[in-house]
């Protein structure tokens, strides 16, 4: 029988108590940091490297490549982060994880730092997860009462050390370079790139940034090596992601599941199908910042190099099902009421396209759009994902340009008449 | 350093490794419209306006952030570019109050130029400006929230070059201020007036308080006696209003335009400056003879007056009490020249030429009225404004002949010229204080140790045997530093010469737009060009003071001249001023 | 010292954002006032205009009064598919305010939030620090009447 879930980084979750390490160390956790001390940097950086393993926040980075530049650089000190902020809307996967399997991911700190020379790593995590706040303090607190963290650590002579840094409310954050700067104490605007957060971080020194997910991930490359990890998954994307599964669908959850599993089978074999026999009327794809498809695209499988052959990115996991109960403009302009929200104001094309684009998409719903609307929302989208400062800008467009793409009718409804469309077809 | 080659609208080109695209392009011709970005500043890249394709790249980066890399191929003016930047200017102006013809930046507003070289003829958006109110409250400066385009220049001049830090971006996304904290008037908060935010400002969204037709009403007034001074750094910026290259000195030609323009006389604040020096270096030797506080500090910079009456107000024993030279000027205009020449005090109206805006908050003191009821200074107008009054008056600055200035206070050294530029005070005032001292003729007047845009400069002096160490300072961000220095109980210096403004007077907050380093060092050079042109380059060999001495102010620093020539601090400290 | 107050060591400059954050928590009214953020900007060592900007840039700030207990409520896609706007509605009916507002009695607040990454049980709201999910309207006078109650115990 087909597999449409794994638990390679998900096994504990739901079996382990969160509070207690020990729990945690009876499953084998922490076997791999007493260990790794033995080997040498390069060697745990090859091994990640040959896993293939990308960043799980959504950029898609090989995280072996970027943990060797920081482990590369000359200047110190060096600093980790851990991208907690996970504040895409329809994306719940890391809280899972920081909620039922803490430790994973501190061991997995502990090793990303070891390999890259890092003696100090920050969990930028969302002020509203307080819950993981609570559980990540005391299990910090336990892993340096046994020596998992702090100085010296199981007597190496590694010293390793971190600090929760809570968010404050902003979307942006996410953003690298937005989360150093909130770091340092600042609004959390982004800066320019280059320099990268590797070369130039927190303080302007180097830092590696990576997400919950991918720091999860990296004790089982160490532990049972690349070879297991690259055995499930597909040629161009390999091993195992997780999946947010959200939106009118039957079990809503987070799914760990191998590269090359389609949106259908998510949707109907993970998440048993749509309540009271309703039909797909979109899907969103990774979050709010990413592209709404058909349904006559849910046999598009989850790959890396399939969503870029279909001009997709695949984002944070996110599967968001909407069923056909709702207006597809609907949905959009709550997205958009989203980023007008979130923007941080730095960029005139996000800061002043936003607002714009509510403005039009509303005499659309309201029926009064024009022909000249409809031009000047495709300028306003394809300038903002051209040309904003950052990523939140650049991707905010996506779900109304791949709905311009997917489901124009709906947009010609706002500016003519049934029956004009149908004459003119 | 290596070159590389790269292609930019299809003209394959060399140039330096590291440079940026905007760099690339202007050195092959090609201006690339910028908003945000300021060569001294930050690169921001934030207002996109200077965006570019290259080929290979997903996105259009802006160039003024993106470093040429080999073979990169680059337009920059596509078909998407030029769509793109339309787009983003729409935008802006969609956001921006485009009362073009009744701005005052109009002509000098750069998003005005740049939304010309894009073509915008129409806008695509709907206008989405909220009304907010204009910030009248100080003298100095106004504030117009419903023209900024949030470019953060005035932000980064305030928080890193002044480290003041008052207005900031405030709030996120399309509700975006660059305003002080709670939007408070500047007036509420410590803002010291310097006018640097304004000299950034791409557009009218922070600029000086125009006193223009208070002037013409004076000037057009019969029953007024309108006399003007002139500040040592306005003779070699203005020249810039009219198209001249930088750093051109047109003293006699800005006396010409002010006679043009009406003014009954047209006098120099550089007498004063001389004075200035008497006093201010008789001030210094009285307190080295009697033990006073040290060290001494300036006083000429009413913007750093504010600051440390701000931000530092126990150091104000050190501050010197002379005022300074607009108000030297002022006091001895309604006191001296009004019996002198029997003109009522009430009759006389005196205007400043400053290349600075702190000027227009100090002439508005209440100490600085001699007689207790007029002020010594009725208006001051800055470099810029005067720009604009001689244009208003459709005066051809190129093609006038140059002029004198008027007598009495018409002779002047190149002691007080070199007011104008950060170090010049003390210059002038070592001059003065070391013959003072010793007797001796200096030999070597130039003191280059305290010349030039190093934001500390130290030197020392042999007094007659006793070395002293004298500092200088400008931008407020490096009087900071200072005044931590003298807190800490470590500062070695006994005189401190201190400028609000980057390079001094010269870099000034009233002096024309697109004022930069380049053109700093500029002005700096035809300062000490104009010494050196001076006949007389020490201020206690001016003629002219020497003879208002034996005539009025009997000796320095004297009751007289103590109820003229100086005045007092008070500690202004206000919210914000940690 | 305003932050001496909480029960914390003393604090770091870097530790900025969560010195603040902390404090606010500390107050029944869930806001930092004017004076206090001049105060608090002196004790970090940083101006009151960059204080100010980190207070109206993240939304977990607030430089108005709030209620004791905040009640944000999600209305992104996730939560707005499962009738995360019916909720929203049912709360302002019942607390007898708008969205921004603070009931008479200064015990709640109803606020929109960002999404709060629990989509796996939307429609979800968060009071406080506790998260409230798989919500229909008439789950919404139970949970609101359990904390009036509350805060009048405690009162």
């Amino acid at each position: 029988m087909k597999k449409y879930s794994l638990d390679l980084i998900t096994g504990n979750c739901g079996k382990i108590d969160p509070y207690s390490i020990d729990s945690y160390i009876e499953t084998g956790g922490y076997d791999t940091v007493r260990n790794i001390f033995a080997q040498d940097c390069e060697n745990i950086i090859n091994e990640i490297k040959k896993s293939d393993l990308r960043g799980r926040g959504g950029a898609g980075f090989p995280t072996g490549t970027k943990i060797e530049f920081v482990y590369k650089s000359d200047i110190t000190p060096k600093f980790l982060v851990c991208n907690a902020d996970e504040g895409e809307p329809g994306n719940f996967k890391d809280r899972f994880l920081l909620e039922n399997d803490p430790h994973q991911l501190i061991e997995g700190m502990i090793i990303a730092s070891y390999a890259a020379g890092i003696s100090k790593g920050f969990i930028y995590i969302r002020g509203e997860y307080n819950k993981a706040i609570g559980i990540l303090e005391k299990a910090i607190e336990q892993a340096r009462q046994k020596g998992f963290l702090g100085k010296n650590i199981c007597g190496s002579g590694f010293d390793f050390d971190i600090e929760i840094y809570s968010g404050a409310g902003a979307y942006v954050c996410g953003e690298e370079f937005a989360l150093i700067e909130s770091i340092e104490g600042k609004a959390g605007r982004p800066r320019n790139k280059p320099p990268y957060p590797v070369s130039a971080g927190i303080f302007n020194k180097p830092t590696l940034i990576n997400n919950v997910e991918t720091l999860s991930t990296i004790p089982f490359i160490i532990r049972e090596g690349a070879e297991k990890y690259t055995s499930v998954g597909t040629p161009t994307s390999k091993g195992t992601r997780l999946v947010s599964l959200s939106g009118n669908v039957n079990r809503r959850g987070v799914f760990e599941v191998p590269f090359g599993i389609s949106i259908r089978e998510i949707i109907f074999n993970l998440g048993k199908g749509i309540p009271h026999g309703r039909r797909i009327k979109m899907v969103q794809l990774g979050g709010a910042s990413g592209p709404c498809i058909p349904p006559e695209m849910i046999d598009l499988r989850l790959d890396y190099k399939e969503f870029e052959n279909n001009g997709l990115s695949m984002g944070a996991g996110a599967v968001i099902v909407i069923d056909d109960r709702h207006d597809i403009l609907d949905i959009l302009r709550n997205i958009m009421v989203f980023f007008r929200h979130e923007s941080c104001g730095k960029c005139t094309p996000c800061r002043e396209g936003n607002r714009h684009i509510l403005n039009i998409l509303d005499r659309f719903i309201a029926k009064t759009a024009t022909e000249k609307d409809l031009s000047t929302l495709e300028s306003i989208l394809n300038v903002m994902t051209d040309t904003s400062f950052c990523g939140l800008g650049q991707a905010a467009p996506t779900a109304i340009l791949t709905a311009l793409k997917y489901f124009r009718y709906e947009f010609l409804l706002g500016i003519y008449k049934e029956y004009e469309i149908k004459n003119a077809v | 350093m290596n070159t590389i080659e790269i292609t930019i609208n299809n003209k394959k080109i060399s140039v330096p490794e590291g440079i940026t695209i905007l760099e690339a392009a202007k050195s092959a011709g090609l201006e690339i419209p910028t908003l945000c970005y300021h060569i001294d500043q930050s690169v921001k890249a934030n207002c996109r306006v200077c965006i570019v394709e290259v080929e290979g790249m997903k996105t259009l980066p802006s160039s003024c952030s993106t470093a040429v890399r080999p073979g990169m191929v680059i337009h920059t003016n596509s078909a998407k570019v030029l769509e793109a930047r339309r787009v983003i200017i729409e935008m802006i102006l969609a956001n921006h109050d485009a009362d073009c013809l009744k701005c005052h930046r109009n002509l000098s507003c750069e998003l005005q130029k740049i939304a010309n070289q894009a073509g915008v003829r129409t806008n695509r958006f709907e206008n989405v400006l909220e009304i907010k109110e204009i910030d009248n409250s100080t003298p100095s400066i106004v504030r117009n929230p419903n023209k900024c385009i949030k470019c953060g220049r005035c932000v980064e001049m305030c928080r890193d070059v002044q480290g003041i830090n008052i207005i900031e971006k405030i709030g996120r996304s399309s509700e975006i201020e660059i305003i002080p904290a709670y939007g408070r008037y500047l007036s509420d908060v410590a803002c010291v007036s310097c006018g640097q935010c304004s000299t950034v400002c791409p557009v009218a969204a922070i600029y000086e308080k125009e006193d223009i037709d208070m002037v013409w009403d004076a000037i057009n007034d019969p029953g007024k006696h309108v006399i003007v001074q002139t500040a040592p750094a306005v003779r070699v910026s203005i020249g810039e209003e009219f198209g001249m290259e930088p750093g051109s000195i047109v003293t006699g030609k800005l006396v010409a335009a002010l006679r043009r323009l009406g003014f009954d006389r047209v006098f120099d604040t550089n007498f004063t400056a001389d004075l200035t020096i008497i006093e201010e270096g008789n001030e210094l030797l009285h307190r080295l003879e009697t033990g006073g506080v040290l060290p001494m500090l300036t006083s000429c910079s009413p913007g750093w007056i504010n600051f440390i009456e701000q931000y530092y107000p126990e150091l104000l024993p050190h501050v010197s009490t002379c005022k300074s030279p607009q108000q030297m000027f002022g006091a001895l205009a309604k006191s001296y020249y009004s019996e002198k020449t029997g003109i009522p005090v009430r009759n006389i109206f005196v205007v400043s030429i400053m290349p600075c805006t702190a000027k227009k908050y100090e002439a508005k003191r209440p100490e600085m009225r001699t007689d207790g009821i007029h002020p010594d200074v009725d208006a001051v107008l800055t470099t810029r404004e005067l720009g604009r009054m001689l244009k208003q008056a459709g005066i051809d600055f190129n093609i006038l002949e140059e002029e004198q200035y008027d007598d009495p206070f018409g002779i002047t050294t190149g002691a007080a010229v070199i007011f104008g530029a950060s170090g010049g005070v003390m210059e002038a005032a070592l001059r003065t204080v070391y013959e003072v001292v010793t007797g001796k003729t200096l030999d070597k007047l130039d003191f280059h140790d305290v010349r030039g845009m190093e934001g500390i400069k130290e030197a020392e002096v042999d007094l007659a045997g006793t070395k002293v160490k004298v500092a200088v300072a400008h931008s407020l961000s490096n009087a900071r530093k200072i005044m931590e220095l003298i807190k800490s109980g470590k500062c070695e210096y006994t005189f401190i010469e201190v400028m609000c403004c980057p390079g001094g007077c010269i870099g000034g907050g009233g002096q024309p737009y697109h004022t930069t380093n380049e053109l700093r060092r500029k002005r700096i050079e035809a300062i000490y060009e104009a010494d050196r042109d001076i006949p007389i380059r020490k201020s206690h060999e001016n003629p002219a003071v020497k003879a208002l001495y034996d005539e009025y102010l009997e000796k320095p620093i004297g009751e007289k001249s103590h109820h003229l020539l100086h005045t007092y601090y008070i500690s202004r400290k206000k919210r914000a001023c940690s | 010292m305003l932050l001496k107050t909480l029960n914390k060591e003393a604090r770091k400059s870097e530790n900025i954002l969560n010195a603040l954050l902390e404090y606010q928590k500390s107050k029944d009214t869930n806001y930092i006032s004017e004076e206090e953020l001049a105060q608090l900007a002196e004790e970090l060592g940083i101006t009151e205009s960059r204080a100010y900007s980190i207070i109206t840039f993240y939304s977990l700030f607030s430089t108005k009064p709030r209620g004791k207990y905040i009640i944000q409520v999600c209305n992104d896609v996730p939560c707005y598919v499962n009738g995360s706007t019916n909720i929203l509605e049912e709360l302002e009916d019942y607390l007898e305010i708008r969205v921004g507002g603070t009931t008479h009695d200064g015990v709640f607040s109803l606020e929109r939030t960002s999404c709060l990454g629990c989509c796996n049980m939307s429609p979800a709201i968060r009071i406080g620090e506790k998260i409230y999910g798989n919500l229909t309207k008439d789950d919404v006078p139970r949970i609101i009447s359990e904390y009036r109650r509350k805060y009048y115990e405690e009162v």
